[in-house]
C-alpha cells in the first residue's frame, strides 16, 4: 500500500482493479489445470472479456459523455467483421501473432472511423433522440453486413451487395464474406488470456483517459455544457474524441469476438440493438461511471444463467426478476431511504466496521 | 481605446424585443455595474456579450476586435468569462478539477499524452495543480480542494464559479448576481473578494447586482436598464440620485 | 402487383404502427420514459386473442374485448409493481427496468405457450372488396378504419374530457398539475391503462396481417413503432398517426422496390435523415434551455 501512496486516487483505483482481474485470472488458470471448471463455464472465459470490454467502452459513452448509445452493438460488429475479414484473407501468409495484432488493429481502427462519421450527426442530437439514432446506426451496420458479400479467386477481390452469384468468380474462387451466412473459418485465436490482457489494455486506457485533461473537459460538457462553453471549451471536438474512443474499443470487444467462433455472422441476437441494450443493462448494473462496476456485473450476468442451469426452464424468468428486483432496490428513492436509516448504505456498513473495531 | 465597447445592441425573440439599442462602453480596469428590475433584460445582455445568444444587431467589440456573434468557447479564448445568476459548476468534479478545466487553454498535452501517461502528462498536470491551487488559496477554497463542487455550501459555490472563470485568464469578467441568496456577511466578504480579485487579477469587471449597497460600494460606473433599454448611464452616485432611476426601482 | 397495392398495404402496417407508437408516445409524455416491454404487451395480446377465439371459439368481437381487458390490467398492474417506485430515479434506471419487464413478459409466455409459432387466424374473415381491378383485402381496410377511428377518439379524448386534460396537465408539470388538484397517480395508470388497451388491438391486428405468432413476436414492431413516435415527434398524437404511416409506407416500398433485406436500414436511414432535418421529430416541439 505505500507504494500507491504517490500516485493520484483514480490512479489507485485503476491499480486495484487490474491487480483484481489479474488475480481472478490467476486463480481461473490454476482451477481449470485443476480441473476444478466445467466446460461450460471454460466457454464463458472469453465472451465475459468481451463483454466487460464492451461495457467499459459503453460506459465511457454513457458515464463521462453522458450520452445514452444503444448501437454499440453494431460497433462491436464492425469491428467483429473488419478484424474477421483480414484474418481470413491473410490466414496463409501471416503467421498467427502478428496477424492477430494487425487484425486487432484494424477491427479497432475501422469501428473508431465509424464511431467518428457517426458521431458528427449523432452528437447534435440530445438525449432520447440522440439514443435511437445510435440504435438506428446499430441495426443499419447489422442489416447491411447481412448482404455483404466478397470473394476471391485468381484474379484478385469481388465485391457485391446482392448474391454469391453476381461476383462472377472464377471456379478456384473462395468466400470470404457470404452474406447472411458471414464469415466461417476465421482463425481461433482469442483465449482467455487474449481476453484479459484486452479487457486490462482497454480499462487502462479508458482510466487514463477520463484522468487526463481531455477527459476532465469530455466530463465538464456532461456536467454542464453551457458552462463549458463559456471556458473556453470546443463542445464538439471533446464530444467526438470520447465518442469515437468508445466506439474504438467497442471495436476491440468485436475482435475478441470474431475470434472466438468458427463462423460470424451477424444476427439480431449478438449485435443487434438486443445486445446494445444487454451492454447498456451490465453498465448501469455495475455503477454508470464504474469501469469495475461493469465488469463484476457483466461476470455475474453471464455467469447468472449458467448457475440457474439447474431451473432449466424457469432461469430465464428469474434472470429478468432478478434485474427489475436489483433496479428498484438500487434506484428506488423509497428503498434508498429506507436503506440509510437502517445503515445498509455503503458507508453506513463502513462506518458500522470501523466502530466495532474502536469497540475491540 | 475601450476595452468592451457594445453599440446599439438588440435581440428579439419572435415578437418580443428584450433588449433595444443597448450600448456600453468600459474602460480596462474599471468595475461596472449594470442594474435594473427584474426582466429588464439584464441576464440577455450578459448572454450576448459571451455568445449564448445570438444578437438580432449591434456590435460587440473587446479591444477593438469585433466579436459580435462568435462562438461562446471563442469568446472565451477572446478574453471574456462569466458566472451565473444561477450557479453552473461542474458538479461532479472536485473543486480542484473546476479550476483545472478553467486553466484547459493555457495547459497543452495531447491525448495521446494522457492516455498513455507519457512525460508532459506529468510535468503539466503539477503545473495545472499548483496554479490552480493558488488561485483557490485566493477564495480560501484551498483547503476545499477535493470537495465534490456539488457538496459545497452555496456562498462557496459562488466563489468557485468566480476562481473558475478567473482561470481562463480573463480580460473582463462578468458577475451575474454575485450576491443573490447571500446574508449581509456573506454580501460584505463578497466585496472584499471582488476589490481583491481586481487587484491580484488585473481584471476588469462588469457585474449584475440588485443588492444596491454592494453596487454603490463597489462599482464605479453603472449603466441602469429598464424594459430592455438604458434608462441611464454614468457614474455611480449620479445614476443612483437620477429621479427616473429612483421611480424605476420604487415604482409609483 | 403495382404500386398502389404496395402503398395501401404501406398504409395497413403504417396503422398498426400508428396504433403502437400512440402507447409509446402517451407514456412518454406523461412519464417521460421509454416504455421498452410495450411491444411485448401486444404479444401477450395476440396470444389472449388467439386463446379466446381459435381455442375457445369466443366470436372476434368478444376476444378481442377479452384480451383489451387484460392488456389494460397488465399496463398497469407492470406501471405500479415495476416503474412507480422508480419514478423519481434516473431515467436510465427506468429504462433497464423496462428491458426486465420486457424480459419476464417473453419469458412468461415462453413458459405458458412454449417457443413454437403460433399460427394464427385472422380476427377478419371479410375477403375485401375489389375496385377497378385493385383487390384490398378485408384485414388492410378494417386497420385502417380502426387507426383512424382510434385517432379521432384518442385526439377528442384529451382535448375534451376532463381526464384527457388532466393527462395533458401532467405531461406539462407534474409537481403543478398536483398542486392543481390532479391525481397524478391516477392519470399516469390511466396512462398505461390506454396505451396498453391499444395494444392489444394493435396485436389482433399485426398477427391478422402476419399470422406468425412467437414470445418475440412484439419486440420488432414495438421498436419500430418507437422509431415511429420519435419520427412524428414524441409526445404528439398527431405525431405518431404521421411517424407510423410514413414508416410502414417505406417499408413496405423499400422491400419491393429497393431491398427485401435493407428494408429495415432504408427504414432507419430515413429516420436518421427526418431527425437531423429536425432534431424533435416532424410534429415535435424543440425545448431551449433557459440560461
Amino acid at each position: 500500500m505505500k507504494l500507491l501512496k504517490n500516485v493520484t486516487a483514480p490512479t489507485q483505483k485503476l491499480i486495484r482493479t487490474v491487480a483484481a482481474v489479474v488475480l481472478v485470472y490467476i486463480l481461473m488458470e490454476i482451477l481449470i489445470a485443476a480441473g476444478c471448471i466445467s466446460s461450460l463455464i471454460q466457454g464463458l472465459l472469453v465472451p465475459v472479456c468481451t463483454y466487460s470490454i464492451a461495457a467499459v467502452a459503453l460506459n465511457l459513452c454513457v458515464g463521462y459523455l453522458g450520452e445514452l448509445s444503444l448501437g454499440h452493438a453494431g460497433f462491436m460488429c464492425l469491428g467483429a467483421f473488419a478484424s474477421a475479414y483480414f484474418s481470413k484473407l491473410t490466414a496463409d501468409t501471416i503467421p498467427d501473432v502478428p496477424r492477430f495484432i494487425l487484425a486487432l488493429i484494424i477491427g479497432t481502427a475501422v469501428a473508431a472511423l465509424f464511431g467518428f462519421l457517426i458521431a458528427i450527426p449523432v452528437l447534435r442530437l440530445k438525449g432520447d433522440y440522440l439514443a435511437i439514432v445510435t440504435l438506428a446506426f446499430g441495426e443499419i451496420i447489422k442489416n447491411v453486413m447481412n448482404v455483404i458479400y466478397v470473394g476471391k479467386d485468381s484474379v484478385g477481390l469481388h465485391f457485391s451487395m446482392k448474391d454469391q452469384l453476381s461476383l462472377g468468380m472464377s471456379v478456384d474462387g473462395k468466400m470470404i464474406i457470404n452474406g447472411a451466412q458471414g464469415i466461417t473459418g476465421t482463425p481461433r485465436q482469442s483465449t482467455f488470456t487474449v481476453g484479459v490482457v484486452l479487457l486490462i489494455l482497454a480499462l487502462i486506457i479508458t482510466s487514463n483517459f477520463v484522468n487526463s485533461r481531455t477527459g476532465r473537459a469530455v466530463k465538464a460538457i456532461r456536467d454542464n455544457r453551457i458552462a463549458a462553453e463559456t471556458v473556453g471549451l470546443p463542445v464538439s471536438k471533446y464530444k467526438l474524441i470520447a465518442f469515437t474512443l468508445s466506439a474504438a474499443i467497442a471495436g476491440v470487444a468485436g475482435v475478441l469476438y470474431s475470434h472466438s467462433l468458427n463462423s460470424l455472422t451477424a444476427t439480431t441476437n449478438n449485435f443487434g440493438y438486443n445486445m446494445s441494450i444487454m451492454i447498456l443493462v451490465y453498465v448501469v448494473l455495475g455503477g454508470i461511471g464504474n469501469f469495475s462496476g461493469g465488469i463484476i456485473a457483466t461476470t455475474v450476468l453471464l455467469l447468472l444463467p449458467e448457475l440457474l442451469r439447474g431451473m432449466a426452464d424457469y432461469r430465464m424468468l428469474i434472470y429478468s426478476i432478478v434485474l427489475i428486483a436489483l433496479m428498484i432496490f438500487n434506484w428506488s428513492p423509497d428503498v434508498q431511504k429506507w436503506k440509510a436509516v437502517n445503515g445498509l448504505t455503503l458507508d453506513g456498513i463502513k462506518a458500522r466496521f470501523s466502530k466495532n473495531k474502536e469497540v475491540q | 481605446m475601450s476595452l468592451l465597447e457594445v453599440t446599439n445592441l438588440g435581440i428579439s425573440f419572435g415578437g418580443l424585443r428584450a433588449v433595444d439599442e443597448f450600448s456600453l462602453k468600459i474602460e480596462e480596469g474599471e468595475l461596472y455595474g449594470l442594474i435594473g428590475p427584474n426582466g429588464a433584460g439584464k441576464t440577455t445582455v450578459f448572454n450576448m456579450l459571451t455568445g449564448i445568444y445570438k444578437p438580432t444587431d449591434g456590435t460587440i467589440k473587446l479591444n477593438g476586435a469585433d466579436i459580435t456573434g462568435r462562438k461562446t468557447a471563442d469568446i472565451n479564448k477572446a478574453g471574456v468569462a462569466r458566472t451565473f445568476q444561477n450557479i453552473r459548476l461542474f458538479g461532479d468534479q472536485s473543486v480542484l478539477d473546476n479550476v483545472k478545466i478553467g486553466l484547459h487553454n493555457h495547459f497543452e498535452y495531447s491525448t495521446i499524452e494522457g492516455v498513455f501517461r507519457l512525460p508532459r502528462f506529468f510535468s503539466t498536470e503539477k503545473a495545472m495543480n499548483e496554479k490552480a491551487m493558488s488561485i483557490l488559496s485566493v477564495f480560501g477554497l484551498d483547503v476545499e480542494a477535493d470537495t465534490l463542487a456539488s457538496n459545497l455550501p452555496y456562498g462557496k459555490q459562488r466563489q468557485l464559479e468566480i476562481a473558475r472563470a478567473l482561470a481562463t485568464e480573463p480580460k473582463l469578467l462578468l458577475l451575474d448576481e454575485p450576491a443573490a441568496g447571500m446574508n449581509p456577511n456573506e454580501t460584505r466578504e463578497l466585496m472584499e473578494t471582488i476589490a481583491l480579485i481586481r487587484k491580484e487579477f488585473k481584471v476588469t469587471i462588469l457585474l449584475i447586482e440588485h443588492d444596491m449597497k454592494l453596487v454603490s460600494g463597489i462599482c464605479e460606473k453603472l449603466t441602469v436598464l429598464n424594459f430592455g433599454r438604458v434608462l441611464c448611464q454614468g457614474n455611480t452616485s449620479e445614476v443612483l440620485n437620477n429621479p427616473e432611476v429612483i421611480k424605476a426601482y420604487l415604482g409609483e | 402487383m403495382g404500386f398502389l397495392t404496395y402503398l395501401i398495404n404501406g398504409l395497413s402496417l403504417g396503422s398498426i404502427y400508428a396504433i403502437i407508437a400512440l402507447g409509446y408516445t402517451m407514456v412518454y409524455g406523461i412519464a417521460k420514459m421509454l416504455n421498452f416491454a410495450h411491444g411485448d404487451v401486444i404479444m401477450i395480446g395476440s396470444y389472449a386473442v388467439f386463446m379466446t377465439m381459435a381455442n375457445s371459439g369466443l366470436p372476434a368481437v368478444v376476444s378481442i374485448i377479452i384480451a383489451i381487458v387484460i392488456c389494460t390490467a397488465l399496463g398497469v398492474i407492470i406501471e405500479k409493481i415495476a416503474y412507480k417506485p422508480l419514478r423519481k430515479a434516473t431515467n436510465l434506471a427506468v429504462l433497464i427496468t423496462a428491458i426486465g419487464v420486457s424480459y419476464f413478459l417473453q419469458n412468461m409466455a415462453l413458459l405458458i405457450f412454449g417457443s413454437n409459432p403460433i399460427v394464427f387466424k385472422s380476427v377478419i374473415n371479410w375477403k375485401g372488396i375489389t375496385v377497378a381491378g385493385l383487390t384490398i383485402s378485408g384485414i388492410t381496410i378494417i386497420t385502417i378504419v380502426t387507426c383512424i377511428i382510434i385517432m379521432l377518439v384518442l385526439t377528442w379524448f384529451v382535448k375534451n374530457t376532463k381526464p384527457g386534460q388532466a393527462m395533458r396537465a401532467v405531461s406539462e408539470d407534474k409537481d403543478a398539475a398536483s398542486l392543481m388538484g390532479i391525481n397524478v397517480n391516477a392519470t399516469i395508470s390511466l396512462t398505461f391503462a390506454i396505451g396498453s388497451g391499444l395494444a392489444a388491438i394493435a396485436g389482433a391486428l399485426y398477427c391478422s396481417a402476419y399470422p406468425t405468432l412467437t414470445p418475440y413476436t412484439g419486440s420488432m414492431p414495438g421498436i419500430k413503432a418507437f422509431t415511429a413516435a420519435v419520427f412524428g415527434g414524441i409526445g404528439s398524437i398527431p405525431g405518431a398517426l404521421i411517424g407510423g404511416l410514413l414508416l410502414g409506407v417505406i417499408e413496405i416500398l423499400g422491400k419491393a422496390y429497393i431491398s427485401s433485406q435493407l428494408s429495415d436500414a432504408i427504414v432507419f436511414i430515413v429516420l436518421i435523415i427526418v431527425l437531423l432535418v429536425k432534431p424533435a421529430g416532424i410534429l415535435g416541439k424543440t425545448i431551449h434551455e433557459k440560461v
